[in-house]
């Protein structure tokens, strides 16, 4: 496990009744490498107050939300014809997150009401969204739903309630995995300040993620020149094969 | 050992993607047979999607193929005349596959399509096999089995574009080894196989080439069809895993060596039953996938 220092945030939080959200510092570039099953990803900051938080305050609590690049993404719905299972349903779902994890203190739920969250776009629901238009189906609803269940599967979304610890009501941390075949690019990170169910602040920042290693070089060659990665590919076979041949005859003798 | 495979975009166990390399190979090694029908199944049954399963085992089997041909080559059992006319087909085959292959992902149906053709493929492979095995142990038993011989002029002679082939001492029209070399080049595009099952076969009886030179000749069609093959996927549908391709070569020409020295310590006839059991086994498994109701119906895709 690869252990990433990837932001350092300061909010600043004023106890008065104007609060605004100044980002100390932020964008990084974070390289993985991917030659595992994944990476973890370290996201740890501080809140910043001027003024002493009120004795009869709620609590504070934190949501964090990352989202990588968007892409576009076919979902396909089998049934039964002449007794085989065969793909008879398709939908475009123009724009969904490669990369979606949401981490917090307690379940998102419990923190704001239902209009907040969609006001604030915080859920993987309000991430896959965008769904092209089909006269075949009329609800599109389950096929979005599948993106998310599938996702979630196989780790490239996640929920994470009660994911964030946050120490003192000042500093906070939280660790995401990340799986190995995730896209390359700009990921959006977004923390949400929220106290008696009311969001006090929002921060966006982007992380530029890349991965480095052998694995991501034949991955871009073969996107980005897939003609010289296919002779190569014909080229490494053809010594590999001739290679190992030769190697177990010589042995043999 | 986990390894991540680059364009397959998963996540499998190095070793056993390399026992699946050895246990092909190992096939190879003891009957023969090239075993690229029984890789692709293998691939994905462990999580391959199907598209990098098929390209990749083209890429591979262009590379198994290359110290074969060499060893043939040295042999000098290569009918090189009779070889260019198959490739000819092939090439043609294999653009033509690599195009269905495309239409096929487009329209989501390659996984069900590829799985119909191997149900159908192993199924009549495995039969075949299963029946034969059975007609040499029963005439083991009998002495007085009449000896089966092989025909050497049928109706393949008969037809226009004769052309001589030295190597075979063969005059023959060019039609047929054209047209089988096609077929084998669609297979190779769509189904990942070399083709050695169909060809094999194909040459000796229906075109009465002795059996000698069948299998140079066909080697030396199989890699220039494969090598073309994986570089039409690599830039047509961007689904050649070269890495996988690599290790089930590494896997593949240990369990070749493995093979070869075993094949001279068991009894064949056996061995074959073996051999049909698995094709027939890998044949159901695939055949109740088509059939049971998947884990989940939906499934995504992103290009």
């Amino acid at each position: 496990m690869l252990r990433l220092l990837a932001l350092l945030l300061c909010l600043a939080l004023p106890a008065a009744a104007e609060e605004t959200v100044v980002t100390g510092l932020s964008t990084d570039k974070i390289s993985l490498n991917a030659n595992f099953d994944g990476s973890e990803l370290f996201v740890f900051g501080a809140i910043r107050r001027d003024a002493p938080i009120p004795p009869d305050a709620g609590p504070l609590d934190i949501i964090i939300t990352i989202k990588g690049p968007p892409r576009q993404v076919t979902v396909r719905r089998k049934s039964r014809e002449l007794g085989i299972w065969v793909n008879t349903a398709s939908l475009k779902v123009r724009q969904a997150p490669s990369f979606y994890a949401m981490a917090s203190t307690r379940p998102v739920s419990e923190l704001i009401d239902e209009t907040d969250r969609l006001r604030y776009g915080i859920g993987m629901d309000e991430a896959v969204r965008r769904v092209s238009g089909s006269d075949t189906i009329a609800d599109t609803a389950p096929f979005t739903d599948a993106v998310i269940r599938l996702r979630m599967e196989d780790g490239t979304y996640a929920e994470l309630d009660e994911g964030v610890i946050l120490s003192q009501d000042t500093l906070f941390q939280t660790r995401i995995d990340m799986p190995a075949n995730l896209v390359e690019g700009d990921y959006a990170a977004q923390f949400f300040l929220v106290r008696n169910r009311e969001v006090l602040s929002a921060t966006e920042t982007t992380i530029l993620v890349e991965k480095t290693g052998i694995e991501r070089w034949i991955y871009n060659l073969s996107r980005q020149r897939p003609l010289a990665y296919g002779i190569l590919a014909v080229l490494v076979a053809l010594a590999a094969g001739w290679l190992a041949a030769e190697a177990f005859r010589l042995a043999r003798r | 050992m986990q390894l991540y495979l680059p364009v397959a975009e998963v996540s499998v166990n190095a070793l056993g993607l390399l026992l699946i390399g050895g246990m092909v190979g190992l096939l190879s090694g003891l009957f023969g047979v090239g075993g690229g029908f029984i890789l692709t199944p293998l691939l994905f049954f462990i999580g391959i999607p199907p598209t990098v399963a098929v390209a990749s085992a083209a890429n591979q089997i262009a590379g198994s193929s290359f110290s074969a041909f060499l060893a043939h080559m040295r042999r000098k059992t290569v009918d090189f005349r009779m070889g260019s006319v198959l490739l000819v087909g092939g090439l043609l085959g294999s653009f033509l596959g690599v195009r269905a292959f495309e239409i096929l992902r487009s329209k989501g149906q390659f996984e069900l399509v590829v799985s119909l053709l191997y149900v159908v493929m192993l199924g009549t492979i495995g039969g075949l096999m299963l029946a034969e095995s059975v007609r040499t142990l029963r005439r083991a038993k009998d002495p007085n089995a009449a000896l089966v011989r092989r025909k050497r002029h049928t109706w393949a002679h008969g037809l226009p574009l004769k052309m001589r082939f030295h190597t075979s001492k063969l005059y023959v029209s060019a039609i047929p080894p054209f047209v089988i070399g096609l077929l084998v080049g669609v297979l190779a595009a769509i189904m990942g196989v070399g083709g050695g099952f169909i060809m094999v076969p194909a040459m000796i009886y229906l075109i009465g080439m002795p059996t000698k030179v069948v299998v140079g000749t066909s080697v030396f069609q199989f890699l220039f069809v494969t090598a073309f093959t994986t570089i039409l996927h690599a830039t047509e549908s961007g689904s050649v895993d070269v890495l996988l391709a690599v290790i089930l070569l590494v896997g593949g020409v240990i369990g070749a060596q493995v093979g070869v020295g075993l094949a001279a310590r068991l009894r064949a006839e056996q061995l074959r039953i073996l051999l049909a059991l698995l094709v027939v086994g890998v044949c159901l498994k695939l055949a109740l996938d088509l059939v049971l109701p998947p884990a989940d119906l939906y499934s995504i895709t992103s290009p």
